[in-house]
């Protein structure tokens, strides 16, 4: 089967909370909230092939496919085009999948950038603290919204790892299956660090203004773009920055003696830190980060055991990556022990990788293999239906299983 | 419920959920010490087998005998030809133990062709005796006739009898025969129920000097 792309997709957005405001886990309130998301795929009858894609950090519920044309032949798609589209591993032909970008971020949904109602003012730093919790409860309105009793599963790595995690360990009757990759189900001490570092760049620009820059003529880029560069640097690893960068110069033949931009990993990371602030809003950066130092499963009841107790009916794919550094293996392994002690079925692979934390992007060939074959074991164990196609007889669904197995060999 | 699929590779009709339950193994070509495994285990019961490889005796138990089944794989190889066969495997080091998973957790642990293998065979023996309520295992028998004339004439060591690999090649090689395993068994207090023998890869039926004639053991154990 040759893998196509969804083709030119429209966000869409769904408003909540316009008359009784959303309580967040913080005791603040919000409201209205808007939820900005994408879909891929069409509901089968029974709605029982809905999948859920959870972003990252810095990601939007732009998952799969172009917004434009332009943006076609640009050849930039959404963030996790690889994996998702007819014949990829959320394979659009048979599932209904759903990415929506979460509250507190820049990409359609609620933030600090957007208008307080009481004030007419953004937000800025008036925008409550959100947390994963808050994000995922955000998500339930929507899959509400969307008609949805049943996630078939719902899928994301890093910051949409924790959303897995949330989503299994907090709504388990609402989900299938469960696939969190290169994630945590608890923030650790130089996770945090890091992101305080992100943050204090930001705050050390003078631009910043302590949030109140969205009426002003300059933002906080400078200190957005350090942010971006330290989190750059943690989603590397040594073996792949050798690779990619080595020592090599930047459009000089040998070393000025000067402190102007001259390895090539300086300017890669000057560029991506620079781009970084053309899509990303600093206040945003501030609110997701927080979100996810404050991530603790274990916070509620005080082991990961106790805090997945209720979800052993949900089958678990957990995936992480041997160079994964930031957050690594034992991470995972760690989770994978107390589901397996609760009694939960679960798979477990550490994927050898050299790209470090962003190889849950980029070893397609693997994820594909991977996730395409838990996801046929899913569709075959519940039978569920191809969305909009006709009815069809048990052999005719058979007949297609197969071919689908013998498409991801 | 949907009918079970077949795996588009196997060479092999698949299996459905109408088989009857005396299906003999044999129907799915298992290899021959995972058909004597199978045999021992009844249907619809929970295995763990440990160090499943690519998941072959596994999907045979969980299509055929519909038992609830679990894997633990150290390669990334297997673990990716399970995951794809449709099971529920975990990656993780036998070596470590199962401190994970709870006394009696399981009905049956296996441990097929593995133990020689293994830095610390007692406690991989303990482990899945108290995670299971039974188990199965089956390793080579260095007592086999030809091992012993090969060593008394030549002098030199025989590789492991039906698996082959020379002493170099693997990490860690612990001869041992039928006799060496059945004492231990029996220092430790485990019940050995079921036995079965293979030679050069076929069943054999005898009821003396097992440890010559067999190059392959399969045991159901249980701790009394």
């Amino acid at each position: 089967m040759t893998t196509q792309s969804v083709g030119i997709v429209t966000p869409e957005t769904f408003t909540f909370a316009e008359d009784e405001p959303f309580c967040l886990e913080s005791g603040a309130t919000l409201g209205p909230v808007r939820i900005a998301y994408e879909t891929y795929g069409r509901l089968n009858a029974d709605r029982s092939n809905a999948i859920l894609i959870c972003h990252a950090l810095s990601g939007s519920g732009h998952a799969a496919g172009y917004h434009s044309a332009e943006e076609q032949d640009e050849g930039k798609p959404g963030w996790w085009d690889d994996c998702i589209g007819p014949g990829k591993a959320f394979d659009t032909e048979r599932f209904f999948v759903i990415c929506s970008n979460v509250i507190g971020s820049c990409y359609g949904s609620t933030g600090p950038m957007d208008m307080d109602s009481a004030t007419g003012d953004p937000y800025g730093l008036r925008f409550p603290v959100v947390t994963i919790g808050d994000m995922v409860r955000a998500q339930v309105k929507l899959i509400d919204h969307l008609g949805i009793g049943q996630l078939l599963c719902v899928a994301g790595g890093s910051m949409g790892g924790m959303q897995v995690l949330e989503w299994a360990a907090r709504h388990p009757e609402r989900v299938l299956a469960a696939i969190p990759l290169a994630t945590t189900a608890q923030h650790s001490p130089m996770l945090i660090a890091f992101s305080e570092v992100g943050r204090q760049a930001i705050y050390a620009d003078p631009y910043w203004n302590e949030g109140n820059y969205y009426l002003a003529d300059k933002k906080p880029d400078a200190g957005l773009a350090v942010a971006r560069m330290v989190g750059h640097i943690t989603y590397l690893s040594e073996e792949s920055m050798q690779q990619k960068f080595g020592r090599r110069l930047q459009n000089i033949e040998q070393y000025g003696y000067e402190f102007e931009t001259e390895f090539a990993v300086e300017s890669y990371l000057k560029y991506n830190g620079n781009s970084f602030t053309r899509r990303f809003d600093a206040n945003s950066y501030l609110y997701v980060t927080k979100a996810m130092d404050y991530f603790d499963l274990t916070q509620a009841t005080g082991s990961l055991a106790t805090a997945f107790a209720d979800s052993i009916a949900v089958k678990f794919l957990v995936v992480s990556f041997t160079s994964d550094w930031l957050y690594p293996a034992y991470h995972s392994k760690r989770l994978v022990s107390a589901l397996t002690a609760a009694g939960a079925d679960v798979t477990y692979l550490d994927i050898r990788s050299s790209w470090g934390h962003d190889a849950f992007l980029l070893e397609v060939e693997t994820m594909t293999k991977l996730l395409g074959s838990f996801l046929a074991r899913l569709v075959r164990e519940e039978g569920i239906e191809r969305g909009g196609g006709a009815a069809r007889g048990r052999s005719g669904g058979e007949t297609s299983d197969a071919q689908y197995e013998a498409a991801l060999s | 419920m949907t009918s079970k699929l077949p795996i588009s590779q196997s060479p092999n009709p698949p299996i459905s959920d109408s088989t009857p339950p005396n299906l003999q193994s044999s129907v799915f070509s298992l290899r021959s010490d995972l058909s004597c495994i199978a045999d021992f285990i009844p249907a619809d019961v929970s295995v763990l087998d440990l160090g499943c490889g690519d998941g072959e005796l596994l999907e045979y138990l969980v299509r055929a005998k519909r038992v609830k089944g679990r894997g633990v794989e150290l390669s990334e190889e297997g673990m990716l030809a399970c995951v794809r066969r449709g099971l529920s495997v975990r990656q993780g080091n036998l070596q470590e133990g199962l401190a994970d998973y709870p006394d009696g957790s399981f009905d049956y642990v296996i441990l097929a062709q593995t133990l020689p293998f293994l830095d610390d065979p007692a406690m991989i023996l303990h482990e899945m005796l108290r995670v299971g309520r039974r188990g199965v295992i089956s390793f080579p028998n260095w007592g086999y006739w030809r091992c012993r004339l090969d060593l008394l004439l030549t002098g030199r060591m025989p590789p492991a009898p039906d698996l082959g690999e020379a002493w170099y090649a693997v990490p860690r090689w612990q001869a041992f025969t039928v006799t060496d395993f059945a004492r231990y068994c029996r220092r430790l207090k485990i019940r050995i129920d079921d036995q079965a023998y293979l030679a050069n890869g076929r069943r054999i039926h005898v009821r003396r000097f097992k440890n010559l004639l067999a190059t392959t053991a399969v045991f159901g154990l249980h701790k009394e």
